[in-house]
């Protein structure tokens, strides 16, 4: 995965964020909307028992393990439920932030086949935010069960992201999702996400951004998502900024 | 008319919404996007709040966000 100096800064981000990964793990991190077996999945991958069940905020502490395939330990941070990573609380904060800030080598997320549809939201706010990410479709069963087909190609095709389909309660999919991971990590694995276009007043500001923000925080970022949250107005990340650059 | 008026077991498509910052932006993540159909499913005990059927989940709203809803009766 190659940990360069590029990436040991990013360490200090993670310890931030409490991930007690040595410098040869790749950490790979869970999303997804509530009640779709996420801490079902993390529980299959990592052999752990952290409680699954169906409420709300579950998963508020974010919840950590390890799995190992093919001779490489991979730390794996479980994050809350959230329909959203526009950070209306304390739950989509937590979950934004790691995926951006802490820039975990692989998001996973983990989305509920029997109800595709709305889990896109949160699908096109992950790829605005990082390139490194798979989809885990779950619940595959259910879905049959509810007589929904999803053409896993064609959704891969039209996202530019791996799909992986999984029943993680019955441990179906996982070596896949794990091979998956694995070349995603060694960067053998690529993805090309459809971003989503705004209107031409959006990209013309973003446009203006960018290279700006280039010159101040350089490349580690992806600046067109922190641009647009610029825009937005987001105090939250106006604070994070502040924090950091301040200097 | 507004979200909370749909009677238990009827449908509604969603043509507009009245809620601006944080709110507004709470609707369009859990679904509520102009075209969405939603379903009354029933009402709590107090009358407040509702579990509708957006988009393939379960949602309960109180009636002050479902107020801020306009939507159109569907007949189904």
């Amino acid at each position: 995965m190659g940990l360069t100096n590029q990436s040991s800064g990013i360490n200090v981000l993670r310890e931030r964020f409490n991930v007690k990964s040595n410098l040869e793990q790749p950490v790979i991190a869970l999303a997804g909307n509530p009640n779709t077996g996420k801490s079902t999945v993390f529980n299959a991958l990592t052999g752990l028992n952290q409680h699954t069940g169906n409420w709300p905020g579950k998963t508020v502490l974010q919840a950590q393990g390890t799995f190992s395939y093919k001779g490489v330990e991979y730390r794996l941070v479980d994050l809350p439920g959230t329909y959203s990573l526009l950070a209306n609380s304390a739950e989509e904060e937590v979950a934004r932030d790691f995926i951006y800030f802490g820039n975990p080598d692989v998001t996973v997320v983990v989305g509920d086949a029997t109800c595709l549809e709305r889990n896109l939201n949160l699908v096109y706010q992950i790829m605005e935010i990082t390139p490194k990410w798979i989809f885990c479709l779950n619940l595959m069963d259910e879905a049959k069960r509810k007589k929904v087909y999803i053409n896993i190609e064609k959704l891969s095709e039209k996202l530019g992201i791996p799909v992986i389909p999984t029943v993680a309660r019955k441990e179906e999919g996982l070596t896949d999702l794990k091979e998956a991971i694995a070349g995603m990590v060694r960067g053998e694995l690529t993805t090309r996400p459809r971003l989503v276009r705004y209107d031409r007043e959006i990209e013309e500001a973003l446009d203006y951004l960018v290279p700006r923000l280039s010159s101040v925080i350089g490349e580690r970022y992806n600046l067109r998502w922190l641009a647009l949250k610029l825009l937005d107005g987001d105090q939250q990340i106006i604070n994070h900024l502040q924090a950091q650059f301040s200097n | 008319m507004k979200m909370f008026e749909i009677q238990p077991g009827e449908y509604a498509r969603v043509r507009s919404l009245e809620a601006e910052g944080n709110i507004r932006r709470r609707l369009l993540d859990l679904g509520l996007v102009p075209g969405t159909l939603v379903q009354n499913i029933r009402r709590s005990p107090l009358g407040d709040p509702t579990l509708y059927a957006i988009r393939g989940a379960m949602i309960a709203l109180r009636k002050e966000e479902a107020g801020l809803v306009n939507v159109d009766k569907e007949e189904r």
